[in-house]
């Protein structure tokens, strides 16, 4: 393995690879090819806003005390000079008021956080409609699914260190969710917090699980979210000359070397220009946590939105005393649901797998409109979500529209429970129509926008066929059938067969086939 | 991960293979057709302007590099900056001006760098395509079968499935040992206290006088006025050893409607004072502060998830996630004319528990 001779670099890499073979590695990765996509870059964004926030976090940590001893504020912020607060949220305004660029790295770190969760979020969508979350990639879905669930449990917790007003509002909240629990509730709620609510514990804790537990967690499944990319090689969108067996684009060195690694710089600089400019989390406004106060419009960071709005939406009343005991249905019903929500989102991989009965790997992607059904599924999901989301601005939505509380509630109520269905029927049928589209353009050629005059008088827009790549992109695609339902070798057609009988006619019953060679030949004889 | 040993060399290697003819698995419900149309294969690949024409190259290699040298001016600017524009104790005005010029300076910094290494990577370095071959994610046949001869001889040696008593008493310590940890969770909270006595009592008592929140001057009756609303606490609050957890049970609410709007119970008519009525303010939903009071309507409204609660009708819950109403204080007043509880509240306040009956 040694090398010829050569100047300080050669004897460098020398030096290293004798130590550690690290030239097999530069072999093996070295001209690794990634395809290119601008949807590809969503997870690139989540890795590189989360190593922003490791970094700037780092620096946050030198200077936050996290304990909730009582403390006189003596800072620079003027209105706030005397006031009794926490040592965690006096340090947090030191750091916002008393050291150069500490405001700066505060807002970076909190900027970097909500595109975190939101680059996460993002992601899981291109995946899931693009189907990449099929065969070898079921697993990957879930471990991805962890992180965006650990993303926002880092969220939640750092939002709860400072100590503030806002921010203790919010773990009254959660503690009141999870007094709510049967059998376990009071005391889970006892011991989190050490005590009675709010105690002089819980910071501490939170900051415990905000910069150990939960980074290394984070750390752990992001190694092993990419290296299974690494091997299952990264999917591609369909064209020409790209198979199932193939991935074309471009090697790691030198490009994609340059193209990531300043992509990297791009979004932490991104990060850096909101940070510069814009105001995130004034925790000087809101002053320290006391029980009593609130401000009104009173709201979770976004992503916490969608749980905040279930809790908004139930109706009243649901609470029941039965054998001496309290069953809080106010809060177990939106826990629940949410609960399932992310549960079916969870195990979607596996439910549309054994509805196909498709055991081959995939590695070329779906375009969305090519699996209606799933596209309507996806749809579905994404107006529950943003339903719930929209009902924890529900007070703010009513004073900025001048709309009553109760009218903007009960409109979300119904959008939650019908939206999904209308969202479904409507992107089913946007999918099955593009669909259409497709195939008459690969029949009949797209329109040139050339209008002649035949001799008889008549107009007619001339239709130029499509060449043999954009065909192959709009005719590659994978398409599947109903299930046919067969009795089993004892003669019995068992219910999961049913199950999986309807719902595959389900998915499958409408269906565009995707234009075959013949029909293409047949059409050319139709000209 | 060491199968792929052709490192994007083979260009033109896999794209006439046709798709599902060599996929390995069932294709379940997938229609597999001979009918499909062919895959034309790789397009011709096709030159940038940068590789046609040497001035635009040029014109490139200049961009990238003024970039790189635009992020050393701005992290220069962000180190020159963190000394010109220094926080002045007196002047808010500087901290602003502090973030502003050292996160421009950074912004200049990393923009340079990331603009400039995507557009050498784009516009300069060699742009033809690569090819790489998958395969199978599933091990080779006999990769398996290896494995399975491993774990076959490694129970052989170790008597793993042989050895029944050995094995199931391992497995048994295994379960058995992370349990004491669980127990060690239990000193999270002190001892010797029990939540539900915490949660069934607050620190209002007989004679306890109503304190204006967070002034701690207590309140007389005939400062009242009709309409009128005060954020309230116990007296001596502020000098009780658990300040913030007592208050967090303990803060209330005190209005003043015409007696003649107060539609109370008979059991609770003496529980308020001359159209002066006190409730928890504490939601009966999660536990926010309600602390909005509509004085026409007379509803409590909570900001948090807009449980509403009706003041004239012993604030029982007329919208919102809400169950129950909120617990009312029995006040009185005494001999100088200061409200003063009659008696701690009747009922745990707050968000509902399992052991609240």
């Amino acid at each position: 393995m040694a090398k010829k001779s050569g100047g300080l670099t050669a004897g460098a890499a020398n030096y290293l690879d004798e130590r550690t073979s690290i030239s097999a590695v530069v072999k093996e990765f070295g001209r690794k090819i990634f395809p290119d996509h601008w949807s590809f870059l969503l997870g690139e964004v989540a890795l590189y806003s989360f190593v922003v926030i490791l970094l700037s976090g780092s620096f946050l940590t030198f200077f936050f005390q996290a304990s909730m001893a009582e403390v006189h504020y003596d800072g620079s912020y003027v209105p706030l000079k005397g006031v009794a607060m926490s040592a965690a949220m006096s340090s947090t305004l030191d750091i916002s008021f008393d050291i150069r660029g500490g405001l700066l790295m505060r807002q970076v770190h909190h900027w970097a956080a909500l595109l975190f969760v939101a680059s996460i979020g993002l992601h899981m969508l291109r995946i899931f409609f693009t189907g990449a979350f099929r065969k070898p990639r079921e697993l990957n879905w879930v471990i991805g699914f962890v992180l965006f669930i650990l993303a926002m449990a880092e969220g939640f917790t750092g939002y709860s260190l400072p100590d503030d007003l806002l921010s203790g509002n919010g773990l009254r909240i959660i503690d009141g969710m999870i007094k709510g629990f049967p059998i376990v509730g009071t005391w889970i709620s006892f011991l989190l917090f050490g005590g009675e609510f709010p105690g002089t514990d819980i910071v501490g804790r939170l900051y415990t699980l905000h910069i150990l537990l939960l980074p290394a967690l984070v750390v752990a499944f992001i190694a092993l979210h990419l290296v299974f990319v690494v091997v299952h090689k990264h999917t591609q969108f369909p064209g020409a000359g790209r198979t199932q067996q193939n991935v074309v684009g471009y090697p790691v060195l030198p490009v994609y070397a340059a193209k990531a690694g300043g992509f990297f710089f791009i979004v932490f600089g991104v990060i850096m220009l909101m940070a510069t400019f814009f105001t995130i989390n004034p925790i000087w406004n809101y002053g320290p946590y006391d029980p009593s106060p609130v401000s009104a419009g009173t709201q979770p960071d976004w992503y916490i939105g969608f749980a905040d709005g279930a809790l908004r939406l139930v109706p009243p009343h649901l609470e029941f005393m039965l054998f001496d005991h309290t069953f809080s249905f106010n809060i177990l019903i939106p826990v629940g649901i949410l609960g399932l929500f992310i549960l079916t989102v969870l195990i979607y991989p596996f439910i549309e797998a054994w509805v196909t009965g498709d055991k081959r790997e995939h590695h070329i992607l779906d375009r969305p409109r090519n699996a209606p059904t799933r596209t309507a599924i996806g749809a579905a999901g994404v107006t529950f979500y943003a339903a719930l989301w929209a009902a924890a601005s529900s007070d703010i939505i009513a004073t900025h529209f001048m709309v009553t509380m109760e009218g903007v509630i009960h409109t979300l109520q119904f959008c939650l429970i019908v939206g999904p269905f209308i969202a479904y029927f409507i992107t089913k049928r946007i999918c099955l129509g593009l669909q259409k589209k497709d195939r008459e353009i690969v029949l009949h050629g797209f329109e040139s926008g050339r209008i002649v005059r035949l001799p008889g008088g008549e107009y007619i827009e001339v239709h130029e066929p499509v060449d043999e790549y954009e065909r192959w992109e709009l005719v590659s695609y994978e398409d599947y059938k109903p299930l046919m339902i067969r009795p089993n070798s004892r003669g019995k057609i068992t219910t999961t067969q049913r199950v999986r009988g309807s719902l595959s006619r389900w998915f499958f019953e409408d269906r565009i086939a995707p234009t075959t060679k013949n029909e293409i030949e047949r059409s050319h004889g139709d000209h | 991960m060491a199968q792929d040993g052709n490192s994007g060399r083979e260009l033109a290697a896999a794209d006439q293979s046709d798709h599902g003819q060599e996929r390995v698995g069932s294709p379940g419900t997938a229609v597999v057709t001979s009918d499909r149309v062919t895959d034309p294969g790789l397009p011709e690949h096709r030159k940038r302007v940068t590789d046609l024409d040497p001035k635009k190259n040029k014109r490139a290699e200049r961009v990238v590099y003024t970039l790189f040298y635009l992020s050393i001016a701005g992290s220069v600017f962000a180190i020159a900056a963190y000394m010109a524009w220094p926080i002045n104790p007196e002047d808010l005005m500087s901290v602003r001006a502090n973030n502003l010029f050292i996160g421009l300076g950074l912004t200049l910094a990393l923009m340079g760098i990331g603009i400039g290494a995507v557009h050498w990577g784009k516009a300069l370095m060699a742009d033809h395509e690569g090819v790489d071959l998958r395969h199978p994610v599933r091990g080779t046949d006999a990769t398996r079968e290896r494995a399975v001869e491993i774990f076959a001889e490694a129970n052989e040696e170790s008597g793993f499935g042989r050895r029944a008593l050995i094995r199931n008493s391992l497995i048994g310590a295994l379960i058995a040992f992370p349990l004491p940890a669980v127990v060690l969770f239990r000193g999270l909270a002190p001892e010797g206290e029990n939540p539900v006595d915490l949660l069934n009592e607050t620190a209002w008592e007989k004679g306890t006088r109503l304190a204006r929140d967070p002034s701690g001057q207590p309140i007389k009756a005939s400062e009242v006025t009709l309409g009128s609303v005060f954020h309230v606490i116990p007296e001596g609050l502020g000098d009780m050893p658990h300040m913030l957890e007592e208050k967090a049970k303990a803060i209330v609410l005190l209005m003043r409607l015409k007696p003649e709007d107060l539609v109370e119970l008979p059991e609770r008519k003496n529980w308020s004072y001359d159209g002066i009525v006190a409730y928890s303010k504490v939601c009966t939903h999660v536990g926010c502060p309600v602390a909005l009071y509509e004085q026409q309507t007379h509803h409590l409204l909570c900001p948090c998830h807009q449980s509403q609660f009706d003041v004239t009708n012993h604030c029982a819950v007329i919208f919102g996630p809400a169950a129950r109403p909120l617990p009312q204080l029995p006040i009185a007043i005494d001999d100088e004319g200061y409200l003063i509880a009659q008696s701690d509240f009747h009922e745990p306040v707050g968000p509902s528990f399992w052991e609240r009956h």
